[in-house]
């Protein structure tokens, strides 16, 4: 294969009609160019909303209570009941494969009123009850001090962790925020950390400013008693949160005396069923890129294989005389092949800088006009350019595989005849 | 060297059969240089052809140097042809966008022979046939008795057993004819057997026996006086 004179033979054969060659070489250049751009589009679509489900646990659904719709067991429907915190215990024990299960109780919501105050400023922000999971689930980084623990929870101490959001209201500039209190309803709460959550859609400052405390001082403060308004439940990586969620929500409706086939009565949000949607219709994207792109590169293919066949035939005589001085057919065959398959492959390697470039390009233009909504990073990994370069290999060598057939059916008499 | 016993050929033209050669014997020893004659249709470049193998017969044996040829696939027939036999065209059939030196070598590479060595050789037989200077020059760039010296250099190179000659001197003048004739019995002086395919009585002339073919048989089969072209060798 590495062997000068077969090397110098390809290249003269090659540069001998340069228009031609060139042409061949842009029928393949093209279709690998489009291929890449394609990919790298669905892949720059799929890092944009990928984005915006940020950190979170994806293998999660959150379950909360509404009204029954059936009378069951002596009661009856139009009741409204309420998770308690025992049944959290009751989920462990009874469904398997569950990784966190966290009860939340929120204070405050979508433009309620001022509910938290320091000293004169005073803002209105969700305020979350929770147990130390819940930054596994919707993950966040702590910026300073700590996060809640299970000593908070122990013994239901009136601590609080707020985001920067809400640190940049009610605190001035340079104003230390660890050891300071702040007062949520009416009850005081000392900070003992802060934190910064990266998501970047649309309730990214939203995200912002919220206030964590622990789920046991919440009760107590705010006279939640036993109460667990939602939950999110995470399955074990390996098992899915879409099949176990059927187990957990006939669970409750055992506990809470729920007509089994009340399909109101539990809501609930499949984060997984969400995601793996996503994650499908990007595979779908992806598939149609291939298909597209392999499709516009199989004519610049059929182009080489045209040539080749040209080639050939122009060279019959030649062909001819190389086998008159003994050339063996199978070297014959080869050179033709070596000769399309270099063809393709150079070509293709221009399409594929070309495409580089222009997703270079691309993303340079992003990062000059700042984020755009569902759309990030387009790119194409170190795989795919391989997967690319590796079907060049191939179709080189289909499209070269007809004309060296042609060339050695060819009887060396009968190809020294032709003048 | 070369002998052959009861050889048959036949094209088929369409719904008729043309038989070319209608049982052809003939030997040649080692070092023997043959004019083989015969009007046009008288199956004189069949024969050759069969003789290089690049065509096969329908019947009849063939022994080249004491090998049978036979039951030939094209990979068997390339590698006999180049360790056996060298040809010279009417047309030349060099390679045109190859320098005289790489025509010549290009036997040479089939064999496998290096790089180098092969690039000495080459030249040693262009030197041969003098046209060392033109070793870098495209058949393009050289006159039609140059390039039948190149390719008398090329049959040469792999040094064959036997030089086989289709009309060398058929699209030359008379003088560049002499010129390739004087090559060609030099080679012979060499100890070379050469077959000669020819319509000129006086290239037949030159060579050391004429065989006259007619209708696909041999009608004439004489040793003759060789005519030299050069007398003071």
């Amino acid at each position: 294969m590495f062997n000068r004179d077969r090397w110098k033979e390809i290249l003269e054969v090659l540069t001998s009609n340069v228009w031609r060659t060139l042409l061949t070489a842009f029928g393949v250049c093209w279709g690998i160019y489009i291929l890449i751009i394609l990919l790298a589009a669905g892949k720059g679509l799929e890092n944009g909303i990928k984005k915006d489900f940020g950190d979170i646990a994806t293998n999660t659904m959150f379950m909360w209570t509404r009204s029954t719709t059936k009378a069951y067991m002596g009661l009856p429907k139009g009741r409204s009941f309420e998770f308690k915190l025992e049944d959290v215990q009751t989920i462990r024990d009874n469904v398997p494969n569950l990784r966190f299960v966290s009860p939340r109780n929120r204070l405050g919501g979508f433009r309620s009123a001022s509910n938290v105050v320091r000293g004169i400023k005073t803002g209105a922000y969700n305020v979350y009850g929770d147990y130390p999971e819940i930054i596994n689930q919707d993950p966040m980084t702590v910026t300073s001090g700590r996060f809640l623990n299970q000593n908070d929870i122990n013994e239901k101490r009136k601590i609080a962790v707020i985001g920067l959001g809400v640190k940049s209201d009610l605190y001035d500039k340079g104003e230390e925020v660890l050891g300071t209190y702040i007062k949520i309803q009416g009850v005081n709460f000392m900070v003992v950390g802060t934190y910064k959550k990266n998501s970047n859609d649309g309730d990214g400052e939203e995200a912002q400013k919220e206030i964590f405390v622990p789920f046991t001082s919440f009760s107590q403060a705010f006279n939640t008693g036993n109460d667990v308004s939602w939950m999110a439940i995470t399955a074990n990586d390996g098992s899915s949160i879409s099949v176990l969620k059927e187990r957990i929500i006939q669970t409750m409706k055992n506990k809470h005396k729920v007509h089994p086939e009340d399909q109101r009565a539990i809501g609930y949000f499949d984060l997984y069923e969400q995601y793996n949607r996503v994650e499908s219709l990007f595979g779908a994207l992806k598939g149609v890129a291939y298909i597209v792109g392999i499709m516009v590169l199989l004519s610049g293919i059929i182009g080489v294989s045209n040539i080749m066949l040209i080639v050939v035939k122009e060279r019959t005589k030649e062909i001819g005389i190389r086998r008159a001085l003994g050339e063996q057919p199978w070297s014959i065959k080869k050179q033709i092949l070596m000769e399309s398959i270099f063809l393709t492959i150079i070509s293709g390697m221009i399409g594929i800088v070309f495409g580089a470039l222009f997703i270079y390009g691309v993303n340079a233009l992003l990062e000059a006009v700042g984020p755009v909504d569902m759309f990030l990073n387009p790119s194409v990994s170190v795989g795919v350019v391989a997967g690319a370069l590796m079907i060049l290999m191939i179709s080189g060598l289909l499209a070269g595989f007809i004309p060296a057939q042609s060339a050695i059916k060819v009887k060396p008499i009968d190809a020294l005849r032709t003048e | 060297m070369i002998e052959i016993k009861e050889l048959h050929k036949s094209y088929q033209m369409g719904s008729n059969s043309l038989h070319v050669l209608k049982g052809i014997n003939f030997t040649a020893k080692e070092g023997e240089l043959v004019a083989i004659m015969g009007s046009s249709g008288s199956g004189k470049s069949t024969l050759l052809n069969i003789l290089g193998m690049l065509d096969v017969a329908d019947s009849g044996e063939y022994y080249l140097d004491g090998v049978p040829i036979k039951d030939l696939n094209e990979t068997k027939a390339a590698k006999y042809r180049n360790q056996f036999l060298g040809f010279v065209f009417q047309s030349f059939n060099l390679i045109n966008y190859k320098s005289a030196l790489e025509n010549v070598a290009l036997p040479l590479y089939y064999q496998k022979i290096g790089r180098k060595e092969r690039q000495e050789k080459a030249m040693k037989y262009l030197e041969q046939v003098g046209l060392k200077e033109w070793a870098t020059h495209l058949p393009s760039e050289l006159s039609g008795g140059q390039k039948q010296r190149v390719a008398i250099a090329r049959a040469m190179a792999a040094e064959p057993k036997v030089l086989l000659a289709d009309e060398p001197t058929g699209a030359l003048d008379s003088t560049t004819s002499y010129e390739v004739m004087d090559l060609i019995q030099k080679i012979n002086d060499q100890g070379n057997t050469i077959l000669v395919v020819t319509h000129e009585e006086d290239i037949a002339h030159m060579c050391k026996r004429i065989v006259h073919l007619k209708d696909g048989v041999i009608v004439e089969d004489k040793k003759i006086k060789q005519v030299r072209v050069t007398q003071n060798v």
